[in-house]
């Protein structure tokens, strides 16, 4: 498998290093693996803090800006970070409003997330946590680690914190990332598995004639494997998964809409996608009021896409449109 | 168990772990994301680094040591569960010699520890299903006299059992839980792991 990299132990810290390179608004911290605003947080605000395991980018560090998160900490290669990471960015941004941690509901995830959470509150810092779970392909129930979470991230994190930004407590910037986790519904499908760099294979085997049905963003196979078919149906069928779930999502409804490349699939048949979601929103009665489409929360090389469906609140598409400036959502500013 | 032998257990999981772990990254490629090998070799290789520095006073020193750097290292799931198993453990070891019994009662704070943070019951398909039968075979090897090489090999081989009792399950914890149905059939990585710590210790204690 060929890749850009040096060597396996080094990928990790190189690709840190040319990050802040390309953008001197973020101080990239290698060394503890924490990635901050060079010019910090303003006075009395709430700070957002995210991280998970690295593979996933832009998200998270690629949201560290005016508008969305204080801080990322970026974790190995699809591996959750850990606790001393969250705790030191926590350390490094608290403004005394708080911080929010916004983490995917991932079992490694959540317990460094809730292990650093104590450590805080030691040292007398005020954390709320949002946990984001809209996968749809996993059943919520006692025999799983419950639904995963995937491209509501993005959402939460720039909803949030335009919400932080304008000056909302801490409590209230929480309630609002937690509302808007409650309303996304995401469904993924793989047409490659993707590889770990350093890795003499992919994550799982999929043949050139199947597709990974319900995949997640870990390159852990999915729910089901299935024949590739035209991209309508495949639409069709992760549509039909999330409106399944989203029984809010009525006539009437606005929503937000990402289509989420997870890495290696062209604009191109992302924006092919977004036009069948569109469709078939349309059929619902359901309008879309915001939309973005990319690859933001990606799994490393692997060929696919997600779809997220957020049912949005007015006061969700007013911090939508609010000024973010990060190396990966700008816009207002 | 003296704190040389301490030692040499923890040399000796580093070292089995070294080993093994392209094996335990293929189980965990089957049926989680492939990283349970690497993140596990990182971690016992910082644990080596960090006893090589750190004056231990006792067993429990080591086991705490141990337990407390897997988790500022290793991440994942497996960083904050084993971390918390050796440092609950550690925490519980204050003797200075301590018997089999005393490290039956160690590590029972251990598994407790995991599972308040797992919550797994055995039969979930994780680590908990080589942990409590390692346990139970300790403890009952303790309270029937058995010295610590007895006593350490009766836990490896029920925790290699209880390792190989995994295969059929489906899982209920972490990430092959999304897999439903399509986690049988594979060895759960985390009890693999879980045998090898054990298999260590016999090798430790002679």
């Amino acid at each position: 498998m060929k890749k850009f990299l040096n060597t396996a132990d080094s990928f990790l810290a190189d690709s840190l290093a040319g990050l802040g390179a390309a953008h001197p608004a973020l101080r990239v911290d290698i060394e503890n693996r924490v990635v901050t605003r060079s010019e910090g947080v303003a006075d009395g605000r709430v700070a957002l803090v995210s991280g998970g395991g690295s593979g996933h980018e832009p998200l998270h560090a690629g949201f560290v800006g005016d508008g969305m998160l204080a801080a990322a900490c970026p974790g190995e290669i699809f591996t959750s970070p850990v606790p001393d990471q969250m705790l030191a960015a926590a350390a490094a941004v608290d403004t005394g409003a708080g911080v929010v941690f916004v983490v995917k509901n991932y079992t490694g995830d959540v317990m460094n997330f809730d292990m650093a959470a104590d450590l805080a509150g030691d040292d007398g810092i005020r954390v709320e946590t949002v946990l984001v779970d809209d996968d749809v392909a996993v059943q919520d129930s006692t025999f799983t680690a419950g639904r995963r979470g995937t491209g509501a991230t993005l959402l939460v994190e720039k909803i949030a914190g335009a919400a932080a930004e304008r000056g909302d407590g801490l409590g209230v910037v929480a309630d609002i990332g937690r509302r808007v986790n409650a309303a996304s519904r995401s469904f993924a499908v793989a047409l490659t598995a993707s590889t770990t760099p350093g890795a003499d294979r992919p994550g799982f085997d999929l043949p050139e004639d199947e597709i990974e049905v319900g995949v997640g963003i870990h390159g852990e196979p999915g729910r089901s494997r299935e024949k590739m078919r035209p991209a309508d149906e495949i639409v069709a069928d992760m549509m039909a998964a999330i409106l399944a779930d989203h029984r809010d999502l009525g006539s009437g409804s606005d929503a937000i809409v990402l289509v989420n490349g997870m890495g290696a699939t062209p604009l191109s048949e992302l924006y092919l996608v977004y036009g069948r979601v569109a469709a078939i929103l349309a059929d619902h009665g359901v309008t879309i009021a915001r939309n973005l489409v990319g690859d933001y929360v990606t799994s490393l090389d692997m060929a696919g896409c997600s779809i997220t469906v957020c049912k949005a609140e007015e006061s969700f598409v007013h911090l939508w449109d609010a000024p973010v400036r990060t190396p990966s959502l700008r816009w207002g500013i | 168990m003296d704190i040389k032998t301490a030692r040499a257990w923890v040399r000796a999981i580093a070292a089995s772990v070294e080993a093994g772990k392209d094996r335990l990254t293929r189980l965990d490629s089957a049926i989680g994301d492939a990283d349970h090998g690497n993140n596990l070799h990182r971690g016992f290789t910082a644990v080596d680094a960090a006893l090589a520095t750190h004056p231990a006073a006792t067993p429990g020193d080591v086991l705490v040591t141990t337990g407390s750097t897997l988790i500022s290292k290793v991440g994942g799931a497996s960083g904050p569960l084993y971390g918390s198993l050796f440092r609950a453990a550690g925490k519980r070891l204050t003797q200075s010699a301590p018997t089999p019994a005393d490290l039956a009662d160690a590590l029972d704070a251990g598994l407790a520890a995991v599972r308040k943070l797992g919550s797994a019951q055995v039969g979930d398909k994780t680590m908990v299903d080589a942990l409590t039968p390692a346990l139970e075979a300790l403890r009952a090897a303790a309270e029937s006299g058995a010295d610590l090489p007895a006593a350490a090999h009766a836990a490896a081989k029920a925790a290699a059992d209880g390792a190989a009792s995994t295969i059929p399950l489906q899982a209920r914890k972490g990430r092959a839980s999304y897999l439903g149905q399509r986690s049988q059939g594979h060895e759960d990585p985390g009890a693999a792991s879980t045998a090898m710590i054990f298999t260590a210790l016999a090798e430790a204690a002679g």
